[in-house]
């Protein structure tokens, strides 16, 4: 009797931990094939020379040969800094301000105000650059072109001029985005102790110091968290500079992920292509640690503080 | 009451700072979308003149009527609801499968598994673009849906996600109840665990649908014929006409983006409150 019980109990355990192995088991499966394997063939992949359609013949180092003597290459990499910088780093400034007055005790609507500012999240990529396009449209008609009339300056060719089609293409990143951080932003602010804010206000702080002193040394995990998800994504971005620019992709807006995908899907030159994902990734590697250092140190200085 | 009184006096300026930024910030949101509103009413003759124009115009229909004739917009809006709504559903089930083994099931290794779903999260999905088209086309799934469905129901965020709320929000007496009664894993989960995780599943409903409706690169690269393509890579078609009619074009970018605002506005205390979540957790 003790011991068919003591073997029910195995096969308990036993058909337990099976069915956690099945149950987890979809994700590692579709993961190892969409995901797992991919990212290696791209290693592979860069060292040969392949049309999407022929058998692959090794290419050597060829593929990264070509990519790093291609100026457009170059470009393709400052473009992507340039706008991710431009797009994110007033946005971070931004998302931190409203939430701030999002948060603030005397606000009545907060709801409808924290709609509205969320909306653009919704979105999509596609319809904010067909959007932004005509505003940033080359001819005095575009809203923009129209607005800088009033000033005796213009028309500026928005999708043809370096600096313009940084900022017209940032403009759309920090429009979709400025809702969403400062939601995330809000919801850390929202984890601060009121007491704090109160003692602040017994003390006289100005709103000024109150953000400087309280919000922002308190808020410091979500603020990297942000900068971390904000690079990594502006590293990605294709979407806007593909609708804005159209297929001819114009080297003064031309992004990484934009570059590769025209080497493969518009040239047919997949063995290129995938040596740009390769120095993509490791520039993604790069500052992923850079982050991680980062947040690292100024996690240890307020441990040491406190 | 009379603290109150002295302290709105006293901060005024931080009121008007308080109502200056969030009108500001509201006015900026919702201008562009005026903007595609008045130009979808307005004929392109109209839009290229200066001054532009800054109010809605009556041609509404006449310019959708125009997007029907270029692109088959509501066989790509069936598509892109068929494929968010499968890639959604599936996402659901595979994503608090996972998640309730990892909150209530013992098992070697289960740290190892779920540190190795969290890396995963860190790696951008650009990165395999190529060899993933590769992989579709020697599957011959090019200009299929299971293309955007099957990788689609990849999420590591949605088995964390589903994790904590498991992890919290069900009791391991009723697990353990349910065991005793003789149930098996299986059974518990659908007919314990389901049951309670309800809220958890609209939260991770609703982001994992409207990424899938956005969505917007894979989708590009692997539905090549107009017939299979989703409202995203359909517009992308219409702005991409060699005759550019923005009137049309914004006609179609108008009613592509009515149905999410719907959406998000019947859901949006959800939707807000599960995105902040997802990033303070």
């Amino acid at each position: 009797m003790k011991m068919t019980k003591k073997a029910n109990q195995l096969t308990e355990t036993k058909r337990t931990t099976i069915a956690a192995y099945l149950f987890i088991s979809p994700f590692f499966i579709l993961f190892a094939i969409f995901g797992l394997f991919p990212m290696i063939f791209s290693f592979y992949l860069s060292f040969f020379r392949w049309d999407g359609l022929d058998p692959m013949t090794f290419n050597g180092l060829n593929n990264f040969r070509f990519i790093f003597s291609d100026p457009i290459f170059y470009s393709s990499i400052k473009n992507t800094f340039i706008i991710g910088l431009l797009g994110t780093l007033p946005q971070i400034i931004v998302s931190i301000l409203i939430a701030f007055a999002l948060n603030s005790a005397l606000i009545r609507f907060r709801n409808t105000f924290r709609t509205l500012i969320f909306l653009p999240y919704i979105t999509s990529i596609v319809a904010v650059a067909i959007i932004f396009g005509l505003v940033f449209n080359n001819q005095p008609f575009g809203f923009a072109n129209y607005i800088l009339s009033f000033f005796d300056a213009g028309p500026i060719r928005w999708s043809a001029e370096y600096w313009p089609v940084k900022f017209a293409i940032a403009t759309m990143v920090f429009w979709r985005w400025v809702g969403y951080n400062t939601i995330i932003f809000l919801a850390g602010m929202q984890s601060i102790s009121k007491e704090l804010y109160e003692a602040a206000k017994i003390d006289g702080a100005t709103i000024g110091q109150q953000l400087r002193l309280i919000t922002l040394p308190m808020l410091k995990p979500i603020v990297m968290f942000v900068v971390f998800t904000s690079t990594i994504g502006s590293l990605q971005l294709f979407t806007e500079p593909l609708i804005f620019l159209g297929r001819g992709l114009r080297e003064e807006g031309i992004t990484v992920v934009a570059y590769l995908w025209r080497d493969a899907f518009v040239y047919n030159t997949f063995g290129t292509a995938s040596a740009a994902a390769i120095v993509l990734f490791v520039i993604i590697i790069t500052l992923t640690a850079i982050n991680l250092a980062l947040s690292n140190l100024i996690g240890r200085s307020k441990r040491k503080v406190s | 009451m009379s603290t109150k009184e002295v302290g709105e006096g006293k901060f005024s300026v931080k009121k008007f700072f308080v109502y200056f930024v969030l009108v500001g910030g509201a006015l900026v949101s919702l201008f562009p979308f005026y903007y595609m509103f008045v130009m979808a009413t307005r004929l392109n003759r109209e839009i290229n003149s200066v001054p532009p124009p800054f109010t809605p115009g009556t041609h509404l229909v006449e310019n959708f009527q125009k997007v029907t004739e270029n692109i088959d917009f509501f066989g790509a809006m069936g598509n892109s609801l068929y494929v968010a709504t499968t890639v959604t559903l599936g996402t659901l089930f595979l994503c608090s499968l996972a998640g309730y083994a990892f909150a209530k099931l013992p098992f070697k290794g289960k740290k190892v598994f779920f540190v190795m779903i969290l890396v995963t999260m860190m790696v951008p999905p650009q990165l395999g673009l190529i060899p993933q088209y590769y992989i579709i086309t020697a599957l011959g799934w090019l200009n299929d849906f299971k293309a955007i469905i099957v990788p689609g129901l990849i999420n590591a965020f949605g088995i964390f996600w589903m994790r904590q709320y498991i992890a919290e929000g069900v009791p391991y007496e009723i697990v353990e109840a349910a065991k005793i009664d003789g149930c098996s894993n299986f059974r518990i989960y659908w007919n314990v665990v389901v049951p309670m995780i309800l809220p958890a599943f609209a939260t991770l409903g609703i982001i994992v649908f409207m990424h899938v409706w956005n969505d917007f690169l894979w989708p590009l690269v692997v539905l090549r014929d107009p017939a299979v393509h989703t409202l995203q890579v359909a517009l992308r078609a219409l702005n991409d006409a060699r005759q550019m009619d923005y009137g049309m074009i914004m006609s179609g970018t108008f009613w592509a983006t009515v149905p999410l605002i719907f959406v998000f506005l019947m859901f949006n205390r959800l939707f807000i409150q599960s995105l902040s979540e997802g990033a303070v957790k």
